[in-house]
């Protein structure tokens, strides 16, 4: 199985946080470990439950209960004690959480995984009712309460949250002016055409999308509510809801009294160690001493990579041989509206003279491909693809083992992961490709007893 | 909402009422003619005799006229039964065919207009406002709203839908003396088909087939974009519509037993019953064609199209039961138990039916071959008991009534027999699987949220695990509505169709092998 068990029977693991991070790694310690003890603790919910599908709450999509993993007698019967309490200090000397409500709780092995909140930069106005940010269930039911009578509402902050909000508010019907502070959306990661692609599609959802402006003060109405926001251009915008959704940052004001260190967020070595002995950080609320990897950040914010930290750490704590956390070929995906986005590899908005770029999008500009490649070897580097949906298997390995670009593009169908009778966009990729470097390379024909069959090669 | 849809909720609501209430509408007359045409030779005298005090008597209403039928009948037969003269007891059922023949009024004088007025003008209306749904919207998921919904979240709306159609296959099943207005305004559409004057089944395969054509238009706007499932759409719709309706019609035109060629025992759990066989065996070249070609279905098409496809091939693509749940139905999908609960309860179940329907046509074909000298009584114990329980309580009053509160596979998903030998071969022997997308899933739930089988799809694809399930009938909507492509349902080799990632694509720190 999992090597050798080096903990005694009843050591007590305590993972604060119920995210992603916090449950794999739960889960994962179960699976090498049948006599630990484990507790979660979570204040926010007493279960697991998705929080990229809070949007679709809102929306009218799921119920809360829809966005739960797994049912509710998984955490007994896999014994993962559930703690609902928030806890307000960690006491290393003693291995003790103090709760909010001045209540304590040991731990032999403490691990952090508190995820992280939104970001707030001192904006006048920003406590106001009717200003908020969404990340947690409470915010989701603020939001409920506060779109009551909204005759418009302006989100701020041109990220993921943000284009979440605007479909939210859009799902019912209530206009929405959405202020970018860049040149267009989300291009702090996205290369320009695709960025602007999504700008088209966002305004197709008739978003007042404002690009370039940025947010100088939110106005009072009297009562204490928000009545409009001011740009810093000076443009007025009545509205009865901001949203404020300009990053997060990692959830650790909790431990700045304790003897952790923290930087931005819970300083880490490479397996997931704090400077204080048996306590550990994953997830979003951890920050990495040295980057992962060279394209990695110090802290990683994202579903996948949480699961990775959890998967990993749950490793170190059930097995004598401890291994640093080593990411694979990065990916990641998102969905803007009704266009979908994954991405492998590194795909930076601007990039260097050694790598060259093949773009194609069609003729509507809702579908779009982007590899990127070295030049002095054609070998693949990373792909973004908007409205088309990649095999992540195919493209994990075509990346690490630096495929050649046009072995990728002649490839493209089986490296497509479209559903069944969809347009193939192959032909069209290729004519352009061929077109634009002077070359020929042809799709290889399936027969027609493999077409009939649906055979991926 | 657009004024022009308005419009048409408002024409439907008007034709379902008048299609509710037509049934209470005009008076009924029996006269000794009547009985004489309408019975069998040797029930001829006695039946002119029971009824005698109901000739040239004007009823008002179908109640007041099948209460009295029912009084003079039972007590004639109820006599008999207490005096144990069993073979002087009549068995068969008249009272539909003879409150058919009763009706005068205006529905039996022109029936036209009111088949028009009630359920061509609902089509109209559903049609109305179904067109517009999502003009001027880019492609995309159409969810938006659904719990919020009364009537697609088990709110007040669903359940006055679920109650109507509850007590619509009650009173189509049991007590179809009340509908004869509603069969008689589809008699000459009926005799224009079959030359035959329309029984409560073609009644029903009309709006069946109606409900099917209608809400597939819905389907077409809902899922614009979305190749996969406007194709398999049509193709339930033309199957519907060809196989299950005009064609049996057709057939009986020409003297040929009424006939659908895309029906397959066990769901078609009659095929093998002596009745239906020696239509088949009486038939000529053709009648020879309809038994080889079930025989086929049952024995070389089920396997081998479902090695290849999944029994999506059959369930979400051919179906008439699949049909309907998959338009119909669409908007209660999410309403499925995901429970694992539940999914212990679907495989009891629906293994049980399968048994019970093997049971019983092994049982029809050995009294069959022993020229019914054994197992008579058995065999005809068995098909009522069959007939009752699955025929109609399960696969119709529960199956379609329960859509608003169960979802819209109840039936496919607890009780077809069919249903269950294609999953079987589904889940041991098939190419079919639903792919997950290596380490995309961020375990949403829409999936899960959205699978009409009740199928926790997520519960695999946060796993980086292929979904292989017995009961899944291919819809592909978890695909469609998953927001980071993750799932793809896929022919391809059986190798690795069936696998278990311990850690997921995308993490390199653990070998597995370690």
């Amino acid at each position: 199985m999992t090597g050798h068990s080096t903990k005694s029977k009843s050591k007590h693991f305590v993972i604060i946080g119920n995210g992603i991070a916090g449950v794999t790694c739960a889960r994962h310690l179960r699976k090498a470990d049948q006599t630990c003890q484990i507790t979660i603790i979570s204040g926010e919910s007493k279960h697991f439950f998705s929080r990229t599908a809070l949007m679709y709450i809102y929306m009218g999509h799921m119920k809360y209960e829809h966005t739960k993993p797994y049912e509710d007698w998984f955490w007994e019967k896999n014994r993962i004690a559930l703690k609902q309490a928030w806890v307000s200090q960690v006491d290393t000397d003693k291995k003790t959480l103090i709760f909010s409500d001045d209540s304590t709780f040991d731990y032999d092995v403490l691990i952090i995984a508190s995820g992280s909140k939104p970001n707030k930069f001192g904006w006048k106005g920003e406590n106001l009712q009717g200003v908020q940010g969404l990340y947690s269930i409470q915010d989701l039911e603020l939001m409920e309460k506060n779109s009551q009578a909204v005759k418009r509402a302006v989100v701020v902050g041109g990220g993921l949250i943000g284009i979440e909000m605007a479909e939210m508010f859009s799902s019912r019907k209530i206009p929405v002016t959405f202020l970018v502070r860049e040149k267009n959306f989300w291009d702090t990661i996205l290369p320009e055409d695709e960025a602007k692609l999504i700008n088209r599609h966002i305004k197709e959802h008739h978003i007042d999308l404002r690009l370039e402006t940025e947010l100088d003060e939110i106005l009072d109405d009297g009562t204490g509510r928000v009545k409009a926001i001011k740009t810093k251009s000076g443009d007025l915008i009545d509205c009865q809801f901001v949203g404020l959704t300009v990053g997060v940052r990692p959830n650790v004001d909790f431990l700045k009294e304790s003897k952790i260190q923290i930087n931005r967020g819970v300083v880490i070595d490479a397996c997931f160690k704090t400077n204080m002995e048996d306590v550990y950080a994953i997830g979003d609320c951890a920050e990495f001493q040295e980057a992962p990897a060279a394209d990695r950040k110090n802290i990683e914010q994202v579903w996948y990579t949480g699961r990775m930290h959890g998967e990993t750490l749950a490793y170190n704590l059930s097995n004598s041989k401890k291994v640093p956390y080593q990411p694979g070929i990065w990916f990641n995906s998102a969905k803007f509206f009704d266009i979908e986005y994954q991405t492998y590899g590194f795909v930076p908005p601007i990039w260097g003279e050694e790598i060259e770029s093949f773009y194609w999008e069609d003729s509507k500009g809702k579908i779009a491909i982007r590899i990127l490649y070295q030049k002095s070897n054609q070998a693949i580097i990373g792909v973004n693809a908007f409205g088309w949906r990649l095999r992540h298997e195919y493209f994990d390995s075509a990346i690490e083992k630096g495929y050649h670009l046009e072995k990728v593009l002649g490839e493209l169908g089986q490296a497509s992961f479209n559903p069944e009778f969809y347009k193939s966009l192959h032909k069209e990729v290729l004519k352009q490709y061929n077109q634009e470097n002077k070359r020929s390379i042809q799709i290889k024909k399936q027969s027609f007893l493999q077409k009939l069959i649906g055979s991926r090669a | 909402m657009k004024f022009i849809q308005k419009i048409g909720l408002v024409i439907f609501i008007l034709a379902l009422a008048g299609f509710s209430l037509l049934p209470f509408y005009g008076s009924y007359q029996l006269e000794k003619e009547l009985v004489i045409s309408e019975t069998k030779d040797i029930h001829q005298e006695a039946m002119v005799d029971i009824l005698q005090p109901m000739y040239g008597k004007v009823y008002t209403s179908n109640i007041k006229f099948i209460a009295d039928f029912n009084r003079y009948f039972d007590g004639y037969n109820d006599e008999l039964k207490s005096a144990e003269e069993w073979d002087k007891v009549i068995w068969d059922d008249y009272t539909f065919s003879l409150t058919k023949a009763s009706a005068t009024g205006p529905v039996s004088e022109s029936p036209s207009l009111f088949l028009a007025v009630t359920i061509l003008l609902g089509a109209f209306g559903a049609l109305l406002y179904i067109l517009p749904l999502y003009r001027n919207q880019p492609n995309g998921i159409k969810n938006d709203g659904i719990y919020h919904s009364s009537m697609k979240s088990r709110g007040l709306l669903g359940m006055i839908t679920g109650s109507w159609l509850l007590l619509f296959y009650i009173v189509l099943y049991w007590f179809p003396a009340y509908l004869t207005n509603l069969v008689l305004m589809v008699d000459p559409l009926s005799m224009a088909l079959s030359g035959n004057p329309a029984s409560q089944w073609f009644l029903y395969g009309l709006i069946y087939t109606l409900a099917i054509l209608v809400m597939g238009i819905r389907m077409f706007r809902k899922y614009r974009g979305n190749n996969y499932q406007t194709i398999r759409t049509a193709s339930v719709m033309f199957f519907q519509l060809a196989f299950a309706f005009m064609l049996p019609e057709i057939l009986v035109l020409f003297n040929m037993p009424w006939h659908d060629f895309k029906n397959i025992w066990p769901l078609d759990y009659s095929f093998f019953y002596d009745y239906r066989l020696e239509g088949m065996l009486g038939s000529g070249a053709l009648g020879m064609f309809m038994l080889v070609w079930g025989i086929i279905l049952i024995v070389v098409g089920v396997p081998l199209f479902t090695y290849f496809y999944g029994k999506r091939w059959y369930c979400s693509w051919v179906c008439g039961c699949g049909g309907l749940a998959e338009t119909l139905g669409d908007p209660y999908r999410q309403l499925s138990d995901k429970s694992l609960k539940s999914w212990k309860i679907e495989r009891y179940l629906i293994h049980g039916v399968l048994v019970f329907a093997v049971v019983m046509t092994a049982v029809t074909l050995a009294n069959y071959f022993m020229e019914f000298e054994l197992l008579g009584y058995a065999t005809n114990e068995l098909h009522t008991v069959y007939g009752f329980l699955i025929g109609s309580a399960f696969a119709g009053v529960i199956g379609t009534g329960f859509y608003p509160l169960m979802g819209n596979r109840v039936w496919c998903r607890f009780g077809c027999p069919l249903a269950a030998y294609l999953g079987l071969v589904q889940r041991f022997k098939s190419r079919f699987r639903i792919t997950t997308n290596g380490g995309q899933c961020i375990s949403c739930g829409n999936c899960s949220t959205y699978c009409e089988m009740g199928i926790d799809v997520r519960w695999y694809a946060q796993r980086g695990q292929n979904i292989v399930r017995s009961s899944c009938v291919g819809c592909g909507v978890c695909s469609a509505v998953c927001p980071r492509g993750v799932l793809k349902l896929e022919n391809a080799g059986e190798e690795g169709r069936i696998n278990d990632m311990p850690i997921i694509i995308g993490n390199k720190s653990i070998s597995i092998k370690s």
